[in-house]
């Protein structure tokens, strides 16, 4: 144990800004060995881990960073793989600042130990050693499993499940594994490689990945279930929403899932190389102030503009997104116009969005999330121009499933009802969870509801108890 | 991958493709399509469904961007790097009517399995099909099979009524009467005929095809404004009623990509014969 504690995390090194802001190579570099085993020792071995608890697929964390301060890297992945199938993923998307480092004991005085980049570390690691290993699966019990969507929960479960024997086999409407992690979240934060090596790893332990598969139409859940002893559906929240103003039809104004698979899945970037064209805006305007809202605007940048501006109705305080990813978004150069609602679209003779509407708004009270209501300040309205506005401010689950499906129950949101201690839904034999039972949440909330159901789906299988 | 078993030009810049699948079929409806990408770095782009079964699918298009092109250069054995589908909510189902059902371009490949559909319901069936000059129409025969009156327009008057179908249309209405017009081609002709049956009071329903994406609705690109809400072309639709539909929008929504179109073709053509 270290006798002095640094009070600092150990620095990652990033590409420069305005280096970075051009291009579509990961931001941060990640921790070489030497750093990865300074910051390790920062961690003080608690008896009784706090962080743990943060944990929504409940890593063991002090177990892993105890190797890695030892320089077994190989234990440390291993450990991490024990509960997380998606190291190289969450220790880049999590939100841990809201959950295991927010627990660390060090915070009452320093900074946390950085688990994120040490989870980074270690599953980078055994990628570049290329030494993964597939772990003991158990004789085959007979039974087979339908995982509907291959995003992060889909892929949780499937983990668990195939390492418990089950026949696993997921079905993806997409013609690329990964989900929101593929077509959402980008290349410059989440390396594609890094998914689909994931993906492999599964596919290694025996999971079957059906691509180009639309549950719901190529085949419904009933007639899926013919075949299938239970299902788990992880189809995420695809459904883009709109602000409902007038203008949003013009040509130039995109869902941010338009804009992000445009860009991610189907490669844009590269246009005319790939084929899937994307406007490049110089003027973008991207609405909404989460995580979906920065990747967009650090997207439009990449994608040559020259001026992103990122248009959010409350202030800087009340913005769901990651404080790294808004500190990422400043440091390139996106300019925040906070405080500020659009109330329309102005077109130019040719239909092309070239202007935005926007009223000033005030915090009020606050309202049902706790958050200050913004109010508009009468009379404040004021136009400025943009040849790209991007929508992200929300999304709820695609449809096409409980449509399909009559006999499942869904809520007001088109949210699929799943209990939350098992995952089961209102038909049985099936489980849901992530995006489609919670609407927007995260990556590791989507993964600990695919462990949650895995766990009940074992449980039922074996005994035929629903 | 899916394996192409045959692809054929019918008549100028309009193709055939049958493409192994065996399991397409088990859902597959009148009115549905499909998404297909040529190769990795393709696009995914809809096309209508116009057969299919326990083996294959058969989809009829129109060559004329770099995704496209890339599917009319393929021969049996190639492969087809995505196909997902069925996909789009199936034709409505109309029963005894009396039904005018109108094919353009493409669209008089898309009308084979509605027509065959709506034959089986125990409609009445008077099929139209046009196009500029006499070689541009095809299948008149697999058509005319489930048709009760079938007609031919060509623009130059090379076979069949001379002109547009505009004129054709109401004067069969006028003559005849029509409880529904069906109409499946580019957006000039759903639009024409939904504006010439809108007067005469004729429910239209048009096949649309706005530019996709994922097409399982996710990304939003179809939108199509009908009855004053924005819907979604390939969850929604892709037919809805012509009266109802937002037509400037539509079409200058089909624009979006025109420059990045040209651009992509010569780019591919560049590249593939140098």
């Amino acid at each position: 144990m270290a006798s002095k504690i640094i009070p600092k995390k150990t620095p990652m090194r990033e590409q420069p800004p305005k280096e970075r802001a051009r291009n579509y190579e990961e931001v941060p570099y990640g921790y070489n060995e030497e750093e990865a085993i300074q910051e390790a020792k920062r961690c003080l071995q608690c008896k009784r881990p706090t962080c743990i608890q943060g944990c929504p697929v409940e890593i063991d964390i002090p177990g892993f960073i105890k190797f890695i301060s030892a320089g077994d890297f190989s234990n440390a992945i291993k450990k991490l793989k024990e509960k997380n199938i998606l190291p190289a993923v969450c220790g880049r998307v999590c939100p841990q600042e809201e959950q295991c480092e927010k627990l660390c004991v060090l915070v009452k005085k320093f900074e946390p130990v950085a688990i994120g980049r040490l989870e980074r570390f270690a599953a980078d690691w055994e990628r570049e050693k290329s030494s993964v290993s597939i772990p003991k699966i158990p004789s085959a019990t007979g039974k087979r499993i339908a995982v509907i969507g291959s995003g992060p929960g889909g892929l949780t479960a499937a983990g668990d499940l195939i390492k418990l024997g089950h026949g696993v086999t997921i079905f993806e409407a997409l013609h690329k594994p990964g989900g929101v992690l593929v077509y959402g979240i980008p290349e410059f934060r989440l390396p594609k490689e890094i998914v689909y090596r994931e993906v492999d790893y599964l596919i290694k332990c025996g999971v079957q990945l059906v691509l180009d598969f639309v549950v719901g139409k190529t085949a419904t859940i009933d007639q899926l279930m013919e075949e299938y002893d239970a299902v788990y559906i992880g189809t995420g929240a695809g459904l883009p929403w709109f602000m409902n103003i007038p203008g949003e039809n013009l040509n130039g104004v995109y869902s941010a899932n338009e804009y992000l698979t445009r860009a991610n899945l189907m490669k844009a970037y590269l246009f005319p190389e790939y084929d899937t064209p994307i406007v490049r805006g110089k003027n973008v305007a991207v609405i909404g102030g989460g995580n979906v809202a920065m990747d967009c605007a650090r997207t439009a940048l990449r994608l040559g503009a020259r001026e992103v501006h990122i248009v959010y109705r409350r202030s800087h305080k009340e913005m769901p997104a990651r404080n790294e990813e808004i500190h990422h978004a400043e440091q390139e150069g996106i300019i925040f116009d906070i405080l500020t609602n659009p109330v329309k679209h102005i077109s130019d003779e040719h239909g092309w969005v070239k202007a935005m509407e926007c009223i000033r708004m005030e915090l009020g009270e606050p309202d049902a999330s706790g958050r200050r209501r913004p109010v508009p300040i009468e009379g404040s309205n004021f136009i400025t121009p943009f040849d790209t506005v991007v929508c992200a401010i929300g999304q709820s689950p695609n449809p096409l499933i409980a449509q399909t499906t009559p006999d499942i129950k869904v809520g007001k949101w088109g949210n699929i009802e799943a209990d939350p201690g098992t995952g089961k839904t209102s038909k049985k034999g099936v489980w849901a969870g992530g995006d489609v039972v919670r609407g927007g949440a995260t990556v590791i909330l989507a993964m600990g509801d695919g462990r949650v159901a895995a766990r009940s789906m074992h449980e039922y299988l074996m005994t035929g108890v629903w | 991958m899916y394996k192409v078993i045959k692809r054929e030009q019918i008549v100028p810049n309009i193709h055939l493709l049958v493409v192994e699948s065996n399991i397409i079929h088990k859902n597959a409806k009148a009115g549905e399509f499909v998404v297909v990408r040529a190769d990795e770095k393709g696009e995914r782009i809809p096309l209508n469904l116009v057969d299919w079964n326990k083996n294959s699918v058969s989809l009829v298009f129109m060559e004329v961007g770099t995704s496209t092109s890339k599917l009319a250069a393929m021969k049996a054995d190639d492969e087809l790097a995505t196909l997902a589908g069925p996909l789009g909510k199936p034709t409505e189902i109309v029963e005894g009517k009396k039904i005018i059902c109108i094919g353009g371009c493409y669209g008089i490949g898309a009308l084979y399995p509605v027509i065959r559909m709506f034959k089986e319901k125990k409609n009445y069936i008077t099929t139209i099909i046009e196009g500029r000059s006499d070689y541009l129409l095809y299948w008149q025969d697999k058509l005319e099979k489930y048709s009760d009156e079938f007609y031919e327009i060509t623009r130059d008057g090379s076979k069949g009524f001379k002109g547009h179908v505009n004129d054709f249309l109401v004067d069969q209405i006028k003559k005849k009467g029509a409880d529904l017009v069906y109409v499946q081609g580019c957006t000039y002709l759903t639009y024409l005929t939904s504006q010439t049956t809108r007067p005469l009071n004729v429910k239209t329903i048009v096949g649309l095809n706005p530019i996709m994406v994922d097409a399982t609705g996710m990304c939003g690109v179809c939108r199509v404004i009908v009855d004053g809400e924005t819907k979604f072309g390939c969850v929604d639709g892709p037919e809805f009623d012509g009266h109802k539909v937002d037509w400037d929008n539509l079409i200058n929504r089909r624009k979006i990509y025109l420059g990045e179109e040209v651009y992509s073709l010569s780019f591919y053509e560049c590249e593939r014969y140098g």
